[in-house]
């Protein structure tokens, strides 16, 4: 049974097991606009909670992906080395990065879908 | 007071303070706290007339003497075509801004655009930026490139054949942003290839640093370095003077990750160290990692073939702490120099530019060991228009340099007190060399009176 | 400006066989084909051939794509668009300065180095500081070599955990930047509603880790800080440096000096306050200038001036102690943008004591005039009075849904160049207008009445605003397709 939960820096981690798909969400792929570039971790690579793993580019703007959670990428999703424009086509199935979590109780801190809501609204 | 550069009326004035609701010019710094004002004028002469600005330039440049240029060093005395200057000097180029309005920049982004192609023909890399400050700067930031690309390793070699001005730049930003800089020693002047593996194999290398030709004026043989470097995951990133990229083997042929470097040697004037031209090109993997400007092609509402200023979101505008580089402007107009120089010379003058320079640099070295004076320090290495000598007259080479000074000659660059750096363009006309080599026959042998009494060896 | 698009490239008026150079020969045997042919390129660069007339009539036309501050109005903030004297160009171009080689003997460049010496001289009185160092390329690269000369400053006391530089949020992009090339940390502070720096903010964050504090002033918004004083004495008594960014420096011109504020180190921008072109990109000047007490961190080689005997001034290069303990090294090849500093210093005389002082409240009364005539149109987010620029926050009628950057491809169709956009980042719709010193009060009244116009097609029409430009050479290009799939050579057109 897999369950999604959100960052404050709009970043969700859908998890199952001790597996997880990190990508950016879709009010901030909207807030974003036309994504031109994702730039990844490799296969292998370590990433920290709270730490920066990567950035979404477009035009004008640059967002930095900052990890939800801590462990190890187990893969990151080339599909959007070749277009990256599928972020805005469809941000919750076009996952950036795959993890191996390294501390579930990690995602204690996190929100889940309702509560991420709020947030957005209370942002805008 | 009235300023020619200034079109207020005292009128003008009075009516805009009145608009603004203040009745002088200094209501317009009342937020600034008395204590910090400037109550007096500036310890500076008053305002002159541009004849008076003429003339204080005049005599400052008498006091400069103009020397038949045998320096080479990283910096070159190539000619320059009149049309290059006419064209740099039209106001739409010289006094634009960066082109941020594409709509009203099409001008500067073509030309960088075709400087870009340019540089990618000559260095034989895929792409290109839209150019740096100079060579030093441009090396010093391909090294931060290859410690960012690398992510946690941050050693990078440089060989010991690297300009030695190059090495104090690269030094300065690597200590300062946290990278260990050591160095590939040398071996009969080129880089020792043994060593080098050795250094690799120590590990943390994110980059090494060469040149072609190097220091020196030797054209290294790179062959296996690439393989060598790649397989450590490290970057190649080497260095060499545009002009010379006409002829010789291309950093891309190399194998090169990074061509970085200057290129005054297009044309630029010497100027007494700037401006020049730093430029930099690398794989197209390694866009994203590129520093500085870069020009795209695209269309335009109306289906046009337009340039704009793209891949922005990597520059220190968008990323701030994080871009790769802080770098915010590139050297337009010399981009332009650069480009417009390449227009008029095309491939088959860049190569007369180095058949011309290899020629009378390869007499003159021949000719300067015929006369006792010279030997060269490395016999067996090739070169092309630049070459070392080590002295053996009976005078001190220190007194030969002041020697030719003062005939109004440059005869190269010290490195060491025996040693000289030696360059020929293809501005030094035969009558020049050949007085040069006169120079040095007769001086080695001769006592200084003597020698300064002969009318007939001054440039 | 010719509005009709030109957009060939040279490569396309190349035909085999012309050519645009004739080059006379020395007479010397050739060496290229004696050397070993694996040291040799093996196919020729695909460069254009082309003869020398198409090449000047390729160029000129081009150029006339291009907008100018000879053609017309730049009111872009922070940019500092003045005129630039032709005399700074002929100095510039001398031959007896512009064929030296840097590595000439000393004695034969006295000229070259007095001038330089001159120039730092100025600047130090200009800026209140002890002595220049002109060799920084750029403005970045000058903040960069401030930020060095400051880490060596801290290195040389042994003190070495100070990692931190302090930046207010309405900084230029490029602090952070040269910080964290620097090897430093960057920390931000806020700003209050007026846009000047929270002190109590910073006051808080000051401690034994910070090495800098960075700071515009007048800021991004055109406003004095006027906590100063107090800024310097908070921040010398944590034992950091005060750093001053000189892209704004323009309006204190005859007014005040950034040394008797208390900064500590500074740069100057040569193409802003010292109207050298910006050549679309380059070159520029980022003198670095420093309090007494810090002349021995300035990067090498410096120039210096000696009086033998008391006989003639001989200028000298000095190139520090050689990795000495406080030498900070080199940053730049030789002695920086030399010829970019002879039109500094042609424009420095031209002006003189009295022209300087008055370019200052010339340049602060123009945008204040502008800022009058236009606040009731548009949103004026910080209302006090401002220094050489100001920022509109978009039109005051939020209705029409016209943004910042319809209105500034608008004034294109106008014939002005844009203001900066969307910077300052403190306000969504930032519209930052610098007009300076030599613009005339009609250039100003004609803008500002294309402004008005603008905002009233905004309400009445507003479509074509959002249209806009329509009259430029080319029309709204793909960003995002230029992003996406980068084209940056004509091989890969």
């Amino acid at each position: 049974m897999s369950k999604t939960y959100y960052s404050p820096t709009h970043e969700y981690i859908t998890v199952d097991g001790n597996v997880g798909y990190i990508g950016i969400s879709d009010y901030a792929q909207h807030a974003l606009g036309n994504v031109v570039y994702v730039d990844m971790p490799e296969e292998g690579d370590e990433i920290e909670a709270g730490e920066d793993f990567g950035a979404v580019e477009s035009v004008k703007a640059a967002s930095d992906l900052i990890a939800p959670v801590s462990g190890e990428v187990l893969e990151a999703n080339e599909k959007l080395a070749d277009n990256p424009r599928l972020i805005n086509e469809d941000a919750m199935a076009n996952w950036i990065i795959k993890v191996e979590l390294s501390d579930l109780s990690q995602l204690d801190s996190l929100m889940d879908e309702e509560a991420y809501k709020a947030h957005c609204e209370a942002e805008k | 007071m009235v300023h020619r550069y200034f079109p207020h009326t005292s009128a003008d004035i009075a009516e805009m303070l009145k608009r603004c609701g203040m009745e002088s010019l200094d209501d317009l710094y009342s937020d600034v706290p008395d204590s910090l004002k400037l109550k007096r004028n500036y310890d500076l002469k008053p305002q002159m007339s541009e004849k008076v600005v003429r003339d204080f330039f005049e005599e400052l440049a008498v006091k400069n003497q103009p020397l038949t240029c045998f320096a080479g060093a990283g910096f070159y005395d190539h000619y320059s075509p009149a049309v290059v200057q006419s064209i740099l000097s039209r106001s739409e180029f010289l006094t634009a801004y960066t082109p941020y309005q594409p709509e009203i920049s099409q001008g500067t982004l073509q030309y960088i655009f075709e400087y870009q192609s340019m540089m990618t023909q000559l260095t034989g890399m895929e792409v290109s930026n839209a150019s740096m400050y100079d060579g030093t700067t441009a090396v010093a930031e391909a090294m931060l490139m290859a410690v960012a690309h690398a992510r946690k390793r941050n050693r990078v070699l440089v060989s010991a054949t690297v300009n030695p001005i190059y090495r104090e730049v690269i030094d300065t930003y690597a200590h300062y942003h946290g990278v260990t800089v050591d160095t590939i020693p040398e071996k009969d002047g080129v880089t020792d290839v043994a060593v080098m593996e050795e250094m690799l194999n120590a590990g943390d290398v994110a980059g090494v640093i060469v040149a072609t030709p190097n220091y020196y004026g030797i054209l290294e043989d790179y062959t296996g370095f690439a393989d060598k470097i790649h397989a450590a995951k490290a970057l190649l990133i080497m260095t060499a003077p545009a002009s010379a990229l006409g002829v010789i083997r291309t950093p891309g042929e190399w194998g090169a990750d990074i061509a970085a470097g200057e290129a005054q040697s297009l044309g630029m004037p010497l100027n007494f160290g700037g401006p020049y031209l730093g430029y930099m090109c690398c794989s197209k993997a390694l866009i994203r990692k590129l520093p500085g400007r870069i020009v795209g092609a695209t269309t335009d509402a109306d289906g046009r073939r337009v340039f704009v200023l793209t891949l922005q979101a990597r520059e220190q505008h968008i990323r701030r702490d994080k871009a790769t580089s802080n770098i915010c402007s590139n050297q337009g107009l010399m981009a332009l120099y650069a480009a417009v120089y390449l227009s008029l010379m095309g491939a088959k003058g860049l190569r007369e530019v180095n058949e011309i320079s290899a020629a009378g640099a390869h007499y003159l070295a021949k000719r300067l060991v015929e006369t006792g004076a010279f030997e060269l320090k490395y016999p067996d290495k090739p070169f092309l228009n630049e070459f070392t000598v080590k002295f053996r007259g009976e005078v001190k080479l220190i007194d030969f340099m002041e020697v030719c000074t003062s005939c109004g000659c440059l005869p190269g660059v010290m490195l060491a007190d025996d040693e000289l750096l030696v360059c020929v363009t293809e501005t030094r006309t035969r009558e020049e060399i050949d007085r040069y080599i006169w120079r040095a026959e007769t001086f080695s042998k001769a006592t200084l009176p003597s020698f300064a009494e002969n009318k007939n060896i001054n440039d | 400006m010719n509005k009709k698009y030109y957009g060939k490239l040279i490569f396309e008026l190349s035909r085999p066989g012309r050519q645009g150079y004739y080059l006379s020969k020395n007479g010397c045997d050739d060496a290229l084909d004696s050397l070993p042919a694996n040291l040799l390129r093996e196919n020729a660069p695909e460069l254009p051939e082309v003869d020398e007339p198409s090449v000047v009539r390729h160029y000129n036309n081009m150029s006339d794509n291009n907008f100018g501050v000879d053609t017309g109005f730049y009111p872009l903030g922070s940019c500092t668009m003045k005129y630039n004297p032709k005399i700074n160009e002929e100095m510039a171009s001398l031959p007896a300065f512009s064929i030296l080689h840097p590595f000439q003997p000393s004695a034969t460049v006295q000229g070259a180095l007095e001038a330089y010496y001159e120039l730092q001289k100025m600047l130090s009185e200009i800026g209140g500081m002890a002595e220049f160092t002109l060799n920084p390329y750029a403005g970045a690269h000058g903040e960069l070599t401030g930020l060095m000369v400051i880490r060596a400053y801290h290195e040389s006391r042994g003190d070495l955990k100070r990692t931190k530089v302090i930046v207010p949020d309405s900084a230029h992009g490029t602090n952070p930047a040269s910080a964290a090339v620097a090897g430093l940390k960057v920390v931000e502070v806020k700003s209050l509603a007026d846009g000047t720096v929270d002190v109590e903010a910073l006051r808080a964050l000051l401690d034994d880790t910070v090495a800098a504090v960075m700071m515009t002033n007048p800021n991004t918004v055109g406003i004095f800080e006027h906590n100063i004083p107090e800024i310097a004495e908070i921040v010398h008594e944590c034992g950091a440096l005060l750093y001053y960014d000189g892209a704004n420096l323009n309006p204190l011109l005859g007014v005040a000096r950034p040394g008797d504020m208390g900064f500590d180190v500074m740069h100057i921008n040569l193409h802003k306050t010292f109207s050298t072109p910006h050549g679309g990109g380059g070159p520029g000047a980022g003198p670095v200038g420093v309090r007494a007490g810090l002349e021995k961190f300035l990067p090498n080689p410096r120039v210096v001036r000696r009086q033998p005997g008391g006989g003639d001034a001989l200028f000298e290069l000095d190139f520090g102690t050689e990795k000495g303990p406080n030498a900070l090294g080199r940053i730049s090849a030789w002695l920086g943008n030399f010829a970019v500093e002879l039109k500094a210093l042609a424009y420095i005389l031209s002006l003189g004591a009295d022209g300087l002082k008055m370019a200052g409240p010339l340049a602060t009364l123009n945008a204040n005039y502008v800022k009058e005539c236009l606040r009731d149109l548009y949103l004026l987010p910080i209302d006090r009075v401002c220094k050489h620029e100001f920022v509109f926050d978009g039109l005051a009628d939020k209705s029409t849904g016209v943004t910042t950057l319809n209105v500034a491809k608008r004034l294109l169709d106008y014939g002005f160049h844009a203001p900066t956009i969307y910077f300052p980042l403190l306000f969504h719709e930032s519209l930052m207008i610098e007009p300076t010193e030599t613009e005339s009060k009609e250039t100003l009244d004609e803008f500002i009445g294309v402004m008005r116009e603008i905002a009233r097609e905004a309400a009445e029409d507003p479509e074509t605003v959002k249209a806009a430009p329509l009259e430029t050479p080319i029309r709204k290009p793909d960003d995002t397709a230029a992003a996406l799939n980068p084209v940056v050579t004509y091989a890969e057109l």
